[in-house]
């Protein structure tokens, strides 16, 4: 643990984790609310992007439609806030349920595609639910719907935003914890191999069409979590929320961290949401009136980092060691 | 009777302009193995560039047709610049740098022509009906729509099927190695397929114009609709592209026609009419997934 510490990759991630723990002391230390709804987010998009992770990073498997689950997780928290049944232990467990039974739908029949055509489907299936959430006109349709957020009485008030904040957090260093072991098991060994060469471990007996639907159960009920924290973020849920462009800001952000690496997904969350939050300051600077265009510069950006840097954020901060 | 026959042919104009986006995007995919998410964006610049130029010439006719070379030029500097670069990567590269050329292409078209639509209206001497049956009146406009797209088809496979070009073209998508082996011009080759997707695309974004409007992102929610209507037809397959495309412009065709008349039997008015343009989506990758499941690799892909 203390030596984890003395490598760049220890020194760097403890910091933000420390960061991270204390955000809502230091916003209102420094009086800056705003900054703990963007740290909220922040948290939030991070144990996406470490579900979606799992499947990409460490199983090669590139789903282009990792959004859906923002959207299952939270209009299944939606609906029932709008039937009336805000409690949390109702609403959580059947949000979290619905995500992975979702997952494993369609997981069965994605899986049976490759390269190319998974990508595809995956999106296609997003597309979907996307499409089904926009046609729920009794739940808002396009517009989508004001929720009030989940009760837990006695326990925790998630309309208090540092409450809200730590209980995001304590689930995301869940979900590292979670996924450190996931990547270091005997079954995160078949994942892995099953990237490198599936034609290999199949030979050597293992059944990779079900530990890869073991995998993409469990990162669609992950998502689904982040689903359910996104939708009492913002006591709202909209289809907006699961449009192909946000699944593609998922991949963005993996790969932008470092695909298949424990931290990857956090560091690139950070990264994603800072140059969001700075680019258009900066380009003011540089001109004014350049700040509202700022995409045109993170556009080519992204188009060089998918070309030149896809060790990710990871690998600036030394060669790995397992 | 006759309104089936309407919404039959409203089909068919936009299977066909859903062929012109997708058979570009089936070109470059079966020839160079790549994704182009960038494509959409191609044909949100041709109608964007179509309304500055039927402005400046004052000529719908005029405008489009300078447009179009426009296009070819557009597509073939992105080649050049960016997508080259691409061929040898795999797939998620390809899918994350033109995810960045679409939010770059968004966030240029807000520099340069504001964040507000703008409109094309149809030209004076289409801006009629007429009687495609005696009796039976129809835009003047959309059928040119399903002429042009008939006829863009038509040399398409005739481009693909005939000539020399479309002999490598046929070469490059079954074999790519070997056709530079054989001492073909690759690069050229590409550049040339990519310009011409381009075109189609732009074609394509500068005839809907009128339909629809010109707006920012309009290639963002179509292009992924080209995607599934090449993955159903089957990746590389120009008639694949070409009977998916019909059948995917019959389904929302369809769906927004009769659906809500369906759907009202039994929930409201408002309900129905807002629930049926999303079901018709919804059949549309309902069908994508039923294909795949049946045959993962399309209608008329290649096995391997």
């Amino acid at each position: 643990m203390i030596a984890a510490l003395r490598t760049p990759r220890g020194l760097a991630t403890a910091l933000i984790l420390l960061v991270l723990a204390a955000l809502p002391l230091l916003t209102q230390a420094f009086d800056q609310r705003y900054l703990l709804s963007i740290g909220t987010r922040i948290v939030i998009w991070s144990i996406a992007a470490v579900s979606l992770n799992m499947i990409l990073g460490y199983g090669g498997l590139v789903s282009f439609g990792h959004a859906m689950f923002f959207g299952i997780g939270g209009y299944a928290i939606g609906i029932l806030s709008a039937e009336g049944i805000s409690s949390g232990w109702i609403q959580w467990p059947v949000a979290l349920l619905a995500a992975t039974a979702w997952a494993v739908v369609i997981g069965a029949l994605s899986l049976r595609t490759r390269g190319l055509y998974f990508i595809m489907i995956t999106l296609a299936f997003a597309q979907l639910v996307y499409y089904v959430g926009s046609g729920l006109e009794a739940y808002g349709g396009d517009d989508g719907l004001n929720i009030s957020r989940s009760r837990f009485p006695g326990l925790i008030d998630l309309r208090d935003k540092a409450s809200f904040y730590w209980l995001c957090f304590a689930l995301l260093c869940a979900s590292l914890w979670f996924c450190g072991r996931y990547a270091n098991s005997r079954f995160g060994l078949v994942i892995r191999g099953a990237k490198s060469n599936e034609l290999r471990m199949t030979a050597l007996g293992f059944p990779v069409f079900r530990y890869r639907l073991a995998a993409f159960t469990i990162a669609g009920a992950l998502g689904g979590l982040s689903g359910i924290l996104l939708a009492n973020e913002g006591a709202y849920v909209s289809p907006a929320m699961m449009s192909w462009m946000k699944s593609g800001d998922l991949i963005v952000i993996v790969v932008l961290g470092g695909m298949g690496t424990l931290f990857g997904p956090l560091y690139g969350t950070i990264a994603f949401f800072v140059l969001e939050e700075a680019l258009p300051p900066i380009l003011n600077l540089a001109h004014k009136g350049w700040g509202e265009y700022w995409m045109i510069v993170f556009g080519p950006l992204l188009v060089l980092i998918a070309l030149y840097a896809r060790g990710g954020i990871d690998s600036l901060l030394g060669r790995r060691h397992d | 009777m006759e309104y089936l026959l309407l919404q039959v042919l409203n089909g068919v104009q936009l299977g066909l302009l859903m062929f012109l986006l997708a058979a570009g995007l089936t070109l470059t995919l079966g020839i160079m193995d790549l994704v182009n998410l960038a494509h959409g964006s191609l044909y949100m610049m041709g109608a964007y560039i179509a309304w500055t130029l039927i402005g400046v010439t004052d000529s719908f006719v005029l405008g489009a047709l300078l447009a179009l070379p426009a296009t070819f030029l557009l597509g073939v500097v992105v080649e050049a610049v960016v997508i080259r670069k691409l061929y040898a990567r795999d797939h998620l590269t390809q899918v994350l740098a033109t995810f960045g050329l679409i939010l770059f292409f968004n966030e240029l078209v807000r520099a340069l022509w504001g964040p507000a639509g703008k409109s094309i209206a149809v030209p004076g001497f289409l801006n009629r009906t007429i009687e495609i049956l005696p009796g039976v009146p129809y835009p003047a406009y959309r059928f040119a729509i399903i002429l042009v797209g008939a006829l863009v088809a038509i040399l398409l496979a005739w481009l693909v099927a005939r000539t020399r070009l479309g002999m490598l073209i046929r070469a490059g998508a079954s074999n790519r190695r070997m056709i530079g082996a054989l001492g073909v011009n690759i690069e050229l080759l590409f550049s040339l397929v990519f310009g011409l997707g381009a075109v189609f695309a732009g074609l394509a974004g500068l005839m809907s114009a009128p339909i629809a409007s010109v707006r920012i992102g309009m290639g963002d929610d179509i292009l992924i609709l080209a995607l599934v209507i090449i993955v159903i037809g089957g990746i590389g397959s120009i008639k694949g592209a070409f009977i998916a495309a019909m059948v995917v412009g019959q389904i929302d065709i369809v769906g927004r026609a009769f659906l809500p008349d369906i759907l009202k039997t039994f929930m409201s008015s408002s309900a129905a009419s807002s629930a049926a343009p999303a079901i018709s989506q919804v059949m549309v990758y309902v069908l994508m997934a039923v294909v795949l499941v049946w045959r993962p690799t399309g209608l008329f892909g290649q096995r391997t």
